[in-house]
């Protein structure tokens, strides 16, 4: 066998993957149209694609830059909400659903990437602990805002208070669209699984291409060893921000998403448990491995209703805690980690083994 | 915290009710300050972030919960009680899941704390639902009045219960061979090794004080608010280690000081409003960490290349 050169490889590997998602969405929409699909999976279509970008965003912090954000819910958040608001208050100026949605994640996103960038700047000079500590609390207090927000819209426009829905002094035909710990209560489905689909390869794409890229490689330099990628010149907050806000512009686009699946949505949806649940697609799906991502997330997000049917819900949390630890334990712990290569070595050589001694006899 | 400017009388009644507010912020910074203390222990000796501490404290209030509830024992054995049980629970936790991990990177050790702290709130969901219980407090009602204003018999006990830990804490580490090791660990453990100090006992040591300590707080803190469910620790558990990182952390001092100021502050933030007292709380952690990352008591650590 030819052995083939990294770029070619890592060609062949994106290429699986976008060929996975695509697959899976070509498979789903025919199934879907010949009414193949259980309700139950039908309606967690567009929640797994929300996820998955929910899992390419958080790992692209975790895995790629190598920090431990506990606050992606509260990016999520901002978009949910940022893009709820927009949709509703464009209603009459944009009639088109489509056009409609894309605007409103266009902003959930910017705004979602804007929060990043007020959060990031300040976080990404702590390190390890510290910094993740402070990406919870960053978390706890985009919620905290949201649980006091009121917004509503009449035809002069925004109005915003942090009191109660009365404070708002809409004029006459305004509706509140945000009301603090209610959070939004309209119903706005604007999001179809097509939708959820292009969100999913649009994130995909851009994951890769910044993993590939020189600011990749740089990314990667620092998390690996931060001072002696500092040393040969890579600026560390520059390029630690970039993907931090990458990031944050991800998630916000995936919690417009999941707003527009849903008809109400309040601000506690998306506290600590939220941003713990998308670690654990990352750290089960691999820290780092990208499909691995998309898998788990997929997987992840549709098994509470699998094991709904066998009345195990109950357990799936606790399972979660556990195959948590154990992953960890297995991938970092040096006697496990020396005991899982020995098994991955000799599943590696058997095939080659005989094709080398042919050769040899061959000749 | 707003004095009126018309009437004598109103300003007195608005003073006393800052003095009440004082107290209960400094027996809300009480239980805090035993809370950190376990953190900051933990920190400073295996230089990580024990996520599961929060939970520690729900596990020792569910047992005192039981004791005095359904078996009528008395007050004190429910605490000893739930003092024994985390102390072999913080144990077993580092020994399990912690131990594994002494050489891998924080990030690793960090998401398994975070997993052990999920195994915790749910196992406690499945095994005692996920239903609110009214917990009986352990110290009896009433107050003291001393001029004018009451100071309760919880508050009271809450705050010199957290004294006597931090003063018995401070002779520990600075007068027992055990408390020297730990001082040991924590500055280089591989010379702590090298002068004969078993490592590993040490740190399985430090969770189990620190886990006792939990066992307490969690009692005093359900005693003052008296309500009690699977996720009761979680919230408490990480304003303590803000709390803790306002001290400075691995100082006992700075952790009793930064859990009372973190205490009071979070009083008056709910005199003004309630919803955003906890996201005050983690704007003076952010401030803290970014302004003087060592804490108000802490050392700064110079990073060696």
């Amino acid at each position: 066998m030819k052995k083939l050169t990294p770029g070619r490889k890592r060609l062949i590997n994106n290429s699986i993957t976008y060929g996975i998602v695509i697959a899976a969405f070509v498979i789903l929409q025919l199934c879907s149209a010949g009414d193949m699909l259980s309700s139950s999976l039908e309606g967690q279509l567009i929640p797994i694609c929300a996820y998955i970008v929910m899992a390419l965003s958080l790992n692209l912090v975790v895995g790629i830059s190598g920090e431990l954000s506990l606050g992606h819910a509260g990016f999520m958040s901002v978009g949910a909400f940022s893009g709820v608001v927009t949709a509703m208050s464009l209603q009459e100026a944009i009639p088109n659903a489509g056009l409609r949605l894309a605007v409103a994640m266009v902003v959930g996103a910017v705004l979602a990437g804007v929060a990043g960038v007020i959060v990031g700047v300040p976080v990404l000079r702590l390190r390890g602990d510290y910094l993740a500590i402070v990406t919870l609390a960053f978390g706890e207090i985009i919620r905290n805002i949201f649980n006091v927000l009121y917004v509503g819209v009449d035809k002069n426009g925004l109005h915003f208070s942090l009191e109660n829905e009365a404070a708002l002094n809409l004029a006459e035909g305004g509706k509140a669209i945000l009301k603090g710990p209610m959070g939004f209560t309209t119903n706005v489905k604007l999001a179809s699984f097509t939708a959820g689909f292009v969100l999913v390869l649009i994130a995909l794409t851009v994951v890769l291409n910044l993993v590939n890229s020189r600011s990749g490689r740089a990314i990667m330099a620092l998390r690996d060893n931060r001072i002696a990628a500092e040393s040969v010149g890579i600026g560390a907050t520059k390029y630690k921000l970039m993907a931090f806000v990458t990031s944050a512009v991800m998630a916000g686009a995936a919690g417009v998403l999941y707003a527009m699946n849903f008809s109400s949505v309040a601000p506690k949806k998306f506290d600590f448990n939220t941003s713990i649940l998308v670690l654990v697609f990352v750290v089960l799906g691999g820290i780092g491995n990208i499909r691995g991502s998309i898998i788990a997330a997929a997987f992840l997000t549709y098994l509470p209703e699998l094991l709904r049917a066998f009345d195990l819900d109950e357990y799936r949390m606790l399972v979660y805690a556990i195959v948590l630890i154990l992953v960890m334990i297995a991938t970092n712990n040096p006697v496990m980690r020396g005991f899982f290569s020995g098994i991955k070595e000799k599943f590696r050589k058997s095939p080659e083994e005989p094709a080398e001694k042919g050769g040899v006899s061959h000749e | 915290m707003f004095l009126p400017y018309t009437e004598k009388t109103s300003r007195e009644v608005n003073g006393l009710s800052f003095l009440n507010n004082l107290i209960t912020g400094i027996s809300l910074g009480s239980v805090y300050a035993i809370i950190a203390l376990g953190y900051t222990m933990v920190y400073g000796i295996a230089k990580m972030l024990n996520f599961a501490h929060g939970d520690v404290i729900m596990v020792g209030a569910y047992v005192t919960f039981f004791a005095t509830g359904s078996f009528n024992l008395p007050p004190v054995v429910g605490v000893l009680l739930a003092v024994v049980v985390c102390t072999v629970l913080g144990v077993v936790i580092e020994g399990l899941a912690y131990k594994p991990l002494r050489q891998a990177s924080s990030l690793a050790v960090l998401i398994t704390a975070i997993g052990v702290s999920y195994f915790l709130q749910n196992a406690a969901l499945l095994l005692w639902g996920a239903d609110t219980k009214v917990f009986t407090s352990v110290i009896p009602e009433g107050s003291l009045p001393i001029s004018g204003v009451n100071i309760t018999y919880k508050a009271l006990v809450t705050v010199l219960t957290c004294v006597i830990i931090m003063l018995a804490l401070t002779w520990f580490t600075t007068k027992t061979k055990m408390g020297k090791a730990m001082r040991a660990c924590s500055e280089d453990k591989a010379a702590a090794q090298l002068m004969g100090i078993n490592v590993n006992r040490t740190i399985s040591m430090t969770f189990a004080i620190g886990s006792a300590l939990a066992a307490i707080a969690g009692v005093l803190l359900c005693s003052s608010y008296q309500t009690l469910m699977p996720t009761t620790g979680s919230l408490p558990g990480i304003k303590a280690f803000t709390a803790a990182v306002f001290g400075g952390i691995g100082s006992i001092p700075g952790a009793m000081l930064g859990g009372i100021l973190l205490g009071i502050i979070e009083t008056f933030a709910k005199v003004i409003n309630t919803n955003i007292s906890d996201a005050v709380v983690f704007a003076v952690l952010i401030i803290v960490l970014l302004v003087k990352p060592a804490g108000l008591l802490g050392k700064t650590v110079r990073e060696k290349v």
